[in-house]
């Protein structure tokens, strides 16, 4: 079995986001790069399926070489090769496009990401990746087991879960409890040094949307205390001067 | 050439979002000189899906084939894309949800449409197409292009409040071919809870978190939500130690809320929890750190312990 897991590479999530060149530019300056939370369940899931003997993992990411440490995290976490491509993630469009030409050339039978990017928090991606392959997609996944062709599978719904089968192949956004979080231990990391990490250019350059500047979100006002003794008051407050209830 | 809205139904009644799609929908309508008509999937009657006129809709299609009653992503795409070609329709919206989401992520690939998530204003038309949505788990917005020629805007709750109007759509069956590669999808178990609010779409959430010890202590957090008639949610610790199920945990890993009330009981207020609900209209924190860094991010504040404030609150509520 072929598992691509897509990543991304994103601000760590305790990042103070901030913009430059008069907000049309997203401050790198200090910030952290890591795998996408919810990519980070996705691969975390393959790595566990790789117990079983002819499973591969493979990791793509579609950005510029500042993924590469990301991209060989996740080898040392335990994928087996990695596919750069090189440019910019810019629109959603455009990234489904690049997963859906490699995956056309490689037969995967798995093709898993997270439910969402925690940049643009899209969660676009894996339904029109499914769509221009002909494949089913399924998000956000909270469990899943291969049984032969068969995925079994659970996902999440307003107010519940499901609980799903389908015949591979299929493309899937992640989520916890998919898998716990893996973290590379240091063989992993000596062996990631030497796995192959393969840059190709982008298949076209088709893009449906373009970022033309950002803002931040005003302040909040400042916080009023009530005490504790008088609780009670927080009720017509809300009523009366927030007007919420 | 009418704006398209998606709107959906939660156990055979217009979802609250959904109206809000269906208004912000009309309103761009409006703006470009054309009528809005509303796409509804699965079953329900003429009387509930006329009142999409309340809202905006000048025309509602009903696809109600049995084989759509169950709530499925692909086909629902296909059903729309159907529906998009037969009224002309450049712009379609739909209110961010479970559904919405699978659907609209499948229609953007079948239309080659531009798609703008999370989209928190009416679009600007001055200069070619562009909406603010909000990025990075709302900490900021972007303003975005939509470059292309059909457009999908998804939108979050409380992007606009809808002005209802004395006017009934009207309602027109839709029976497109259907595609069984859309149905290869086999659903063995479905659970769900009923009666309560749908945490998504809720307009007052109650929500705590580790402070409240345990899944026994939850009765209090309960009767504050029902009080309120507000929906329940937790922090990702408690659903992790499985004191509450997992549709319950908002922020950068759960579900992202924009309530008019959010009230924090026992959260600390990591970053990564604000991350879900820092767009909230209100947030009321409740804790007994004075220094918890939630309080910083809050509107009132009350420094106390649960065990003691909720019940009291509940009480406050319930002479109102
Ligand atoms: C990548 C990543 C993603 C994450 N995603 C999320 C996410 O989506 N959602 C999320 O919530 N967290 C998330 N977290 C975890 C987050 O960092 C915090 O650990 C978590 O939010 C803390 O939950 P808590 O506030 O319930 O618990 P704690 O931090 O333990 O806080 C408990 C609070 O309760 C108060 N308290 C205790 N007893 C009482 C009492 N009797 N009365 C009043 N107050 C009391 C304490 O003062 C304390 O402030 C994520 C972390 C990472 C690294």
């Amino acid at each position: 079995m072929k598992i691509l897991v897509c990543v991304t590479s994103v601000p760590d999530t305790t990042t103070k986001i901030t913009f430059t060149d008069n907000n049309t530019r997203f401050n790198k300056t200090g910030v952290q790069f890591i795998t996408g939370p919810y990519d980070d369940y996705a691969l975390a899931r393959a790595v566990e399926l790789k117990e079983k003997p002819g499973v591969t993992v493979t990791v793509l990411n579609v950005g510029t070489a500042d993924s590469e440490p990301v991209i060989r995290k996740c080898l040392a976490i335990g994928a087996d090769d990695a596919i750069r491509v090189d440019a910019e993630p810019t629109d959603a469009f455009f990234v489904a496009e690049q997963i859906a030409a490699i995956a056309k050339e490689n037969n995967y039978d798995l093709i898993l990401m997270g439910r969402e990017s925690i940049d643009y928090n899209g969660g676009q991606v894996h339904g029109i990746v499914g769509e221009l392959l002909g494949m089913p997609s399924i998000s956000p996944v909270m469990q899943l087991d291969i049984d032969g062709s068969t995925a079994k599978l659970t996902r999440e719904i307003e107010g519940g879960k499901q609980a799903l089968e389908a015949q591979l192949p299929l493309i899937l956004g992640c989520q916890e409890p998919i898998a716990e979080w893996k973290i590379p231990n240091m063989r992993g990391i000596m062996t990631a040094r030497t796995k192959p990490l393969k840059v190709i250019p982008p298949a076209g350059n088709d893009t449906l949307t373009k970022v033309v500047g950002y803002e931040l979100p005003p302040p909040r006002g400042s916080v009023k205390m009530i005490p504790a003794e008088e609780a009670e008051t927080l009720i017509q407050l809300l009523r009366t001067e927030a007007k919420v209830i | 050439m009418s704006v398209l809205i998606f709107a959906e139904l939660d156990e055979g009644k217009l979802k609250g979002s959904s109206k809000e799609a269906i208004y912000y929908g009309s309103k761009v309508a409006e703006s470009l000189g054309t009528a809005a008509t509303a796409i509804v999937i699965g079953q329900a009657d003429d009387a509930e899906l006329a009142t999409a006129g309340r809202f905006g809709a000048a025309k509602v299609l009903h696809a109600a084939d049995s084989k759509l009653t169950e709530a499925n992503g692909m086909a629902y795409a296909s059903v729309v894309a159907a529906a998009a070609e037969q009224e002309g329709s450049t712009v379609v919206v739909v209110a961010k949800s479970s559904l919405g989401d699978a659907m609209a992520a499948r229609l953007a690939g079948k239309l080659r449409a531009g798609l703008a998530a999370n989209v928190v204003d009416l679009p600007n038309l001055s200069n070619g197409f562009r909406v603010k949505r909000s990025i990075y788990t709302g900490k900021a917005f972007a303003e975005t292009e939509l470059t292309a020629d059909k457009k999908i805007l998804a939108i979050k709750k409380n992007t606009i409040t809808p002005e209802e109007k004395e006017a009934t759509a009207s309602v027109e069956a839709f029976s497109p071919a259907l595609n069984d590669s859309d149905f290869v999808l086999k659903v063995t178990n479905t659970e769900k809870a009923t009666g309560d609010v749908l945490l998504p779409e809720a307009d007052l959430v109650v929500s705590a978190g580790r402070g409240l010890k345990g899944p026994e202590n939850w009765g209090i957090v309960e009767d504050l939500a029902k009080a309120l008639g507000a929906a329940t949610a937790c922090s990702k610790p408690v659903s992790d130690l499985d004191w509450r199920p997992h549709h319950e945990h908002v922020g950068q890993t759960g579900i992202k809320i924009s309530p008019n009330l959010y009230i924090a009981a026992g959260i600390s207020g990591a970053i990564q929890h604000l991350a879900g609900v820092n767009s909230s209209k209100v947030i009321v924190v409740i804790n007994k750190d004075p220094e918890a860094p939630f309080f910083k991010s809050a509107d009132y504040g009350i420094v106390g312990d649960v065990f003691d404030i909720l019940p009291r609150l509940t009480k406050a509520v319930n002479a109102l």
